[in-house]
């Protein structure tokens, strides 16, 4: 505990080194390869706890005087304290080799230790006070890491949305805190030894999903998330999409598993509504995309979507006492979580590196990079692969346990549950098939096919560090694919103490649900028997096969088109999905001038978010009328502004007297 | 004894799947009134695609050479893990039917990727169907498992079998639903008609065959091998979930495994001709109008499960 801590004061004094020397030209390989350190020896110290099942208290004098800083490292802090630091040491290390091809690497040099230490910060607190302090200064620091960078106005736009909708987030969760507060006080553990009746339960459950829902992207509050997460640097991108929203599935685990007592079912199903609704909506929206970055934020939306429908089932299956499905669910969900973390970093790191080497994230401008970067290709593929939920990937593996978790709930006594679970189970496979399907499409048309613009035809390999930390993403998903019962091992401890008992005992690589189940999955042999047929292949191939090749040109039924445009581009391999799926969303149109009339026809593609809409530009609207009243308040006398305080003095004083 | 019988059923499951084609092809050609290929062409055929040389475009990566190698290999691992002539309960262990869904879905998406490789139109045009039909097929399967999860209480195939084999199995009207609801999919992830057309190019609606129009050689051959092979795996998938009477079980003596290997080869046969009848019988369907046909198997699954849901008493 004390070696974590030192280590973030350290991440802050590194920050604030940063903050001088970032003009130097050695900052940017001290201050990464500073933080990469650190950050390991926060993984390093966070598996040591989580392993030795300890739990480290402690108590410092600052902060509010009759409070002071509770900070606690439990399994469930260990865990996710694991996590963070891990996408820390590997973006850092990313971050050597991409920071130096950035225009302004300096800009953004003082804000990532912090962002770190701060994420670290809202794990441990053990108190609300420094829990929302940490995840204020998280935000913030986010936010200055999303607009420092780019001062473009559409980024800019992006940063102010974001802000408010932390601002909203934080508010969630201060009511949430200040509902569970009582006298005890503002310390999570006075707020565990209480009990609270159903209301006060069901409206800090509530607050608590809104609250981290909004950084985490449930649907409707992920409108945000698709504009700010693309426009950091990658490395930032990559913290953002695959930790920080990991950090937020923290602050609802730890308010609804942790420090709530037993929840009501009905609140179980909203959140198996909501993240059902976001996994499939975020994927959707994600094909539609254009833009790389903003694909991949989007599929965030999606993972974030699974993850909390797993902790939704987890939810209703303790609330109906079904303490076996409900470690099933839980451990999914966590194993999600870590699955998410590695290939969401991994993905964006690869779009990171595309951006290096051609300028742009536009996929239309994309095409053939395979030839010229063939390393960045071969572990965007396995990431791509991972995410789309294909086995032996630890995408599958995690996915599969929701879904064995989903078959449980023929066991629930409430038939509403009952009825829903098939549908999520549906809504679950709808979302992996339609991930498959955008991650085709990314990786098709970034890397496949023929370059769409000279930059891409020129594109060359991406830095060795880079290449290092993307290698090390990519074997931690096919490691965590092919011998997940090591991950759920570290997994058990957060499961016993949330969910009262664990999954059974897993083999060396076989995942068995529940106890006496006969349902098994086990990745190591499907990766075996892959590797068997291949090389078996390979022999027949080689013995009994013509075993030259000839190179020629392009056949395509006789017809080969030179243009590079003629390829499918990503607009035109979504068209399918976009008009079975998405006709409400995506309105096309088409003008063509009556024949004999020599003008263009033009197609045209609309896309809308109806959370946009409806939630967001109404909010926003008031926001800035309330804003513009407001406003008249600067320019008064300070006759008026005496007038005002008088005015107000004496209508809390009628008020304290009303209330006595 | 067990492992020579998986090693058997591995390469059956190789050795059977051009003969189930050819089945196939000579019914439709039979009730087209032509005399159609023999059965073993599709033997023929490979091994002629194994003899050639293949032409690979020039600006073709090696995913484009390595892929129908993936994709094979993962269809043959998905084909051998189904039951086929016994209920081999050890490779159960490693896959259920989610699993074998799983790796089909990781030879799709390694096929998509190769039809876009070189590209040209007719691949993207392929891959960009192939994923939009998928798309709906994967839940539209996973539903269906999920019905037959709620009945027989398990994912994994082999214990299925013996829940539907076994003596006191009334009358379940949700297996009804989920063979119809499954037989619909096969169809439509085999790309037969009315989904998609096997033996035609150059035609609009096609899906399959334009990804792997540029594929030649031993490459094209390896493709054609994984597709007869995962036609096979549906009809034994179907065959061993529904129909499971007369497969060894686990554990049984030598005349119990003839029995059940000719109750197998005469399930593939009725399959087989059952399917070209079909596709005889029905008209190609519009590519946008596919998903209303994979919906009704979706709506059949979600049936089944309620079904089964409401009369274990809500």
């Amino acid at each position: 505990m004390l070696l974590i801590l030192l280590c973030l004061v350290a991440l802050l004094a590194v920050s604030l080194l940063a903050a001088f020397t970032s003009a130097k030209a050695w900052a940017n390989s001290a201050i990464y390869g500073a933080s990469a350190l650190l950050s390991a020896a926060v993984l390093a110290a966070a598996l040591l706890a989580l392993t030795s099942g300890r739990v480290a208290l402690l108590v410092l004098p600052i902060g509010l005087p009759w409070l002071g800083l509770h900070l606690r490292l439990d399994a469930l802090a260990a865990g996710f304290l694991a996590i963070v630091a891990l996408g820390g040491t590997v973006s850092s290390v990313y971050a050597l080799g991409y920071g130096r091809h950035e225009d302004a690497p300096g800009r953004v040099l003082p804000f990532v230790p912090a962002f770190l230490a701060a994420m670290s910060f809202v794990i441990l607190a053990d108190d609300a006070f420094a829990f929302l302090l940490a995840w204020e200064v998280m935000s913030l620091l986010s936010w200055a890491l999303v607009v420092s960078h780019d001062r473009s106005p559409e980024n800019l736009q992006a940063g102010l949305v974001y802000v408010v909708m932390a601002g909203v987030g934080t508010l969630c969760l201060m009511l949430a805190f200040a509902l569970l507060a009582g006298p005890g006080g503002f310390a999570f553990e006075a707020m565990r030894s209480r009990s609270f009746g159903a209301g006060v339960t069901a409206a800090v459950l509530l607050l608590a999903l809104a609250g981290a829902g909004s950084k985490a992207g449930l649907f409707p509050l992920h409108a945000w998330l698709p504009l700010a997460h693309p426009a950091a640097p990658s490395h930032v991108s990559a913290l953002m999409s695959g930790i920080m929203t990991k950090v937020a599935v923290y602050a609802f685990i730890r308010i609804a598993f942790d420090i709530l007592g037993p929840i009501d079912w009905r609140l179980g199903l909203v959140v198996i509504v909501v993240g059902a609704a976001t996994a499939v909506l975020g994927v959707l929206y994600a094909i539609l995309q254009n833009d790389l970055k903003r694909l991949l934020a989007y599929s965030t939306v999606e993972n974030v979507g699974i993850i909390f429908l797993g902790l939704g089932l987890a939810l209703a299956f303790r609330a109906d006492g079904l303490a076996a499905a409900a470690a099933l669910a839980f451990t999914g969900a966590l194993f999600h979580v870590f699955n998410h973390a590695l290939f969401k970093s991994l993905l964006f790191f690869g779009a990171g590196a595309i951006q290096t080497a051609t300028g742009t994230r536009d996929l239309d401008r994309l095409g053939g990079l395979i030839n010229g970067m063939p390393r960045t290709a071969g572990l965007f593929l396995i990431g791509a692969a991972a995410i789309s939920a294909l086995p032996p990937l630890n995408g599958f593996a995690s996915e599969w346990l929701i879904f064995q978790a989903a078959f449980q709930s023929s066991h629930f006594s409430q038939w509403g549950l009952r009825l829903l679970a098939p549908t999520a189970a549906a809504m679950l496979a709808l979302a992996a098939a339609l991930a498959a399907a955008c991650f085709v499409k990314a990786f098709g048309t970034a890397f496949l096919g023929r370059p769409r613009s000279d930059a891409a035809k020129q594109a060359h390999e991406t830095d060795r560090a880079s290449q290092i930390a993307m290698a090390a993403l990519a074997a931690g998903c096919v490691l965590a694919g092919v011998l997940p019962s090591t991950i759920l091992a570290v997994i058990a401890p957060i499961t016993q103490r949330l969910t009262g008992t664990t999954m059974p005992i897993q083999d060396l690589g076989a995942l068995l649900p529940v106890a006496g189940s006969h349902n098994s999955y086990s990745g190591l042999v499907i990766a075996l028997c892959f590797l068997a047929a291949t090389l078996t292949i390979a022999l027949a191939i080689h013995l009994f096969a013509q075993r030259g090749l000839r190179r020629s040109a392009i056949w395509d039924c006789g017809y080969p088109e030179d243009n590079a445009l003629s390829q499918y581009s990503s607009g035109s391999f979504a068209q399918p999905i976009r008009r079975v799926f998405a006709s409400t969303v995506a309105q096309e149109s088409v003008v063509m001038p009556p024949p004999g009339d020599l003008a263009p026809s033009r197609f045209k593609l609309v896309l809308w978010d109806p959370a946009w809409q409806t939630l967001y530009a109404p909010a926003a609207a008031a926001v800035l009328a309330l804003a513009d009243r407001v406003n008249g308040f600067q320019y008064l006398t300070i006759r008026r502004y005496l007038g005002i305080v008088f005015v107000t003095l004496v209508f809390l004083l009628t008020v304290l007297a009303v209330w006595r | 004894m067990i492992v020579l019988l998986l090693i058997l059923q591995v390469l059956l499951v190789v050795a059977l799947a051009p003969l189930v084609t050819g089945v196939v092809r000579k019914t439709k050609a039979r009730l087209m009134r032509r005399r159609g290929p023999s059965l073993i062409q599709p033997y023929r055929d490979l091994a002629r695609l194994l003899r050639k040389e293949p032409v690979v475009a020039h600006n073709a990566s090696i995913l484009f050479t390595a892929a129908p190698t993936f994709i094979f290999a993962a269809t043959w691992t998905a084909a051998a893990l189904v039951p086929t002539f016994f209920l081999n309960t050890e490779l159960g262990v490693a896959a259920d039917f989610i699993t074998v869904v799983g790796i089909l879905a990781a030879a799709r998406f390694a096929l998509a990727l190769a039809g876009l490789d070189v590209g040209t139109a007719f691949g993207g045009l392929g891959a960009s169907r192939e994923m939009m039909i998928a798309s709906v097929a994967e839940p539209a399967m996973l539903m269906l498992i999920f019905s037959l999860a709620l009945v027989g209480g398990t994912t994994r195939l082999p214990d299925l079998a013996l829940f539907v084999q076994s003596p006191t199995l009334g009358l379940h009207i949700s297996l009804m639903l989920a063979f119809l609801g499954l037989a619909m999919i096969a169809v439509a992830e085999n790309g037969r008609i009315p989904v998609d057309n096997a033996a035609t190019h150059l035609e609009l609606t096609m899906v399959h065959e334009a990804m792997v129009l540029e594929y030649s050689g031993r490459h094209l051959a390896l493709i054609e091998l994984a597709q007869s092979t995962k036609l096979l795996l549906y009809i034994s998938l179907i065959a061993a979930v529904f129909v499971p009477w007369g497969s060894a079980p686990a554990g049984s003596d030598g005349l119990h495994y003839l029995f059940g290997f000719a109750f197998y080869l005469a399930k593939l046969a009725v399959g087989a001709v059952a399917l070209g009848v079909f596709e005889v019988t029905i008209a190609k369907l519009r590519v946008f109008r596919v998903p209303q046909f994979i919906g009704v198997a979706l709506m059949l699954g979600l049936l089944a499960a309620l079904l089964r849901l409401v009369s274990q008493g809500l």
